[in-house]
């Protein structure tokens, strides 16, 4: 297991090195999307209109945060992932066609993420579940919010952060997918389980 | 100056509601704490480690420990003798909205139709309000946010008879390996049996109030829970799902008598971010708060 420690907007070259289980801290640019906002930006795309802001090399999270305005800035009171499976249907086009290098959530991905990443050259970050507070910890400005229309959790929130994680590479850029690992290592102990259990298939 | 009994109702509802999101309860913090001192997986022990650190962080800050304030779900236990009970279902509203304005929570009440958020954690039904009614003249208010990405992995099965209690084994082990990462684990499952499909959730997920340390009295249904228990941490679904051996903190089941012809089985989980709290309004108004005591 490494530690790794990288500023936005990363490289691809800088992003390959990573492999699974490795640890990593962002530094930089991050931006929120879930459901709605991965939905909307690959519509943009499709009709040819810019995104509100260029994603290359930045970090993209699934949460859905806690903000409270003071005065007329933004502050994140709680930011932590939500589980990223319900954004496998839009990632492989979002990070191909926006080039994000980071994609952080919880709960992993599956193929289809998997082999874009391989392909385009992009990670999965797995950050706490929960850890909402050491999250919003590490934002350390709300640079401004996007398509507020679609409500607080929908927003695209754009942060400035700083050490951001510990995030667990849990997909990286060669094809190996941490949760895939852990899943055929759970299939195996199923088996012990039942026979321990007096369970008969 | 006294203050009218709803008002009262209002203020100890929004406590326990910000009481709850911020505060994770001591029980669970001691099985978390045991759990980081057991766990094998490096990458386990860093989860948990987060954890750990984010709610001390939250703590500190008086802020909720998960951005996810979950769904408000009372359960009011009613006096026979109690005064104002009507008054009740309105002083939670105004509760939910206060604290979605002031603690802050996340809006999480959205009409299904519209696709519309209400803003401020109310709309039909939600707050959902559980009612009980008890001997006595005292008002017993429990809160639980909860946290959507258990409540997804939740599940209701109507099992065979047949094979008893070992096909309830079965089916709490294939529901949480097919739960896998998805509800923050470690998680804390509620298990029943019995009744009806809506009767043994509503059994399984009333469990989950319960602290850790309280096994059922019935020392057969503590054995199955610890069996239960053991089972979910040898599938090495692990924090987070990112492997080792934490992935269940704990295993309460329930049951009611069932239908010959049924078994119904519900299994209800809670993300590592347990968030409960409870507070006795009585006759002569005082106030006791349940699970934490509460700061001035």
């Amino acid at each position: 297991m490494v530690v790794y420690k990288l500023q936005t907007p990363i490289s691809e070259a800088d992003i390959r090195k990573l492999k699974v289980n490795d640890m990593l801290y962002i530094t930089g640019t991050m931006v929120t999307a879930r459901d709605q906002a991965h939905q909307r930006a690959l519509e943009y795309f499709r009709q040819g209109k810019p995104l509100p802001i260029n994603l290359e090399g930045l970090a993209v999270f699934h949460c859905g945060p806690v903000m409270s305005k003071q005065g007329d800035k933004w502050v994140a009171v709680a930011a932590g992932p939500t589980t990223s499976t319900r954004m496998d249907i839009f990632e492989d086009e979002f990070v191909k066609n926006f080039k994000v290098r980071v994609v952080i959530g919880k709960g992993g991905m599956g193929k289809r993420t998997t082999d874009a990443m391989a392909k385009y050259g992009a990670v999965y970050g797995a950050f706490t579940g929960g850890a909402a507070i050491l999250a919003a910890k590490a934002i350390k400005s709300v640079l401004r919010v996007e398509w507020f229309d679609l409500g607080m959790p929908e927003a695209m929130w754009i942060f400035e952060v700083e050490e951001f994680g510990p995030l667990t590479v849990a997909i990286d850029s060669h094809e190996n997918n941490l949760f895939t690992d852990v899943a055929k290592n759970v299939e195996a102990n199923k088996q012990r389980i039942y026979q321990k259990l007096g369970i008969s298939q | 100056m006294k203050l009218e009994k709803a008002k009262i109702v209002e203020n100890v509802a929004f406590n326990i509601i910000k009481q709850a999101v911020i505060y994770i309860p001591d029980d669970v913090k001691q099985a978390l704490k045991k759990a980081y001192a057991e766990e094998t997986s490096e990458t386990g022990k860093t989860q948990l480690n987060a954890i750990l650190n984010n709610i001390e962080l939250a703590e500190k800050h008086k802020a909720p420990v998960c951005q996810d304030t979950g769904t408000i779900i009372f359960y009011i236990k009613a006096g026979t003798q109690a005064k104002n009970l009507e008054k009740v279902e309105g002083a939670l509203i105004n509760a939910t909205r206060r604290a979605t304005k002031e603690v802050p929570l996340r809006p999480n009440a959205v009409d299904p139709f519209a696709q519309r958020n209400s803003g401020d954690n109310t709309g039909r039904f939600i707050p959902f309000v559980n009612w009980e009614i008890v001997l006595g003249d005292s008002i017993e208010l429990t809160v639980m946010t909860k946290g959507g990405g258990s409540e997804n992995v939740c599940v209701t099965g109507m099992l065979v008879p047949g094979q008893g209690i070992t096909g309830l084994k079965k089916f709490v082990v294939d529901t949480v390996i097919n739960a896998g990462a998805k509800p923050c684990p470690p998680t804390i499952i509620g298990v029943a049996i019995g009744g009806g499909a809506d009767i043994s959730m509503k059994l399984a997920k009333k469990t989950l109030l319960k602290p850790l340390n309280e096994p059922n009295p019935d020392s057969e249904i503590a054995k199955l829970e610890k069996e239960i228990l053991e089972a979910a941490n040898m599938t090495g679904i692990g924090p987070m799902g990112l492997g080792g051996k934490t992935t269940v903190l704990g295993v309460h089941v329930d049951y009611a008598f069932r239908h010959p012809a049924s078994f119904p089985a519900s299994v209800a989980f809670n993300c590592w971010a347990s968030r409960r709290a409870s507070a006795r309004i009585n006759a002569d108004e005082t106030v006791e708060y349940l699970t934490r005591k509460m700061e001035m």
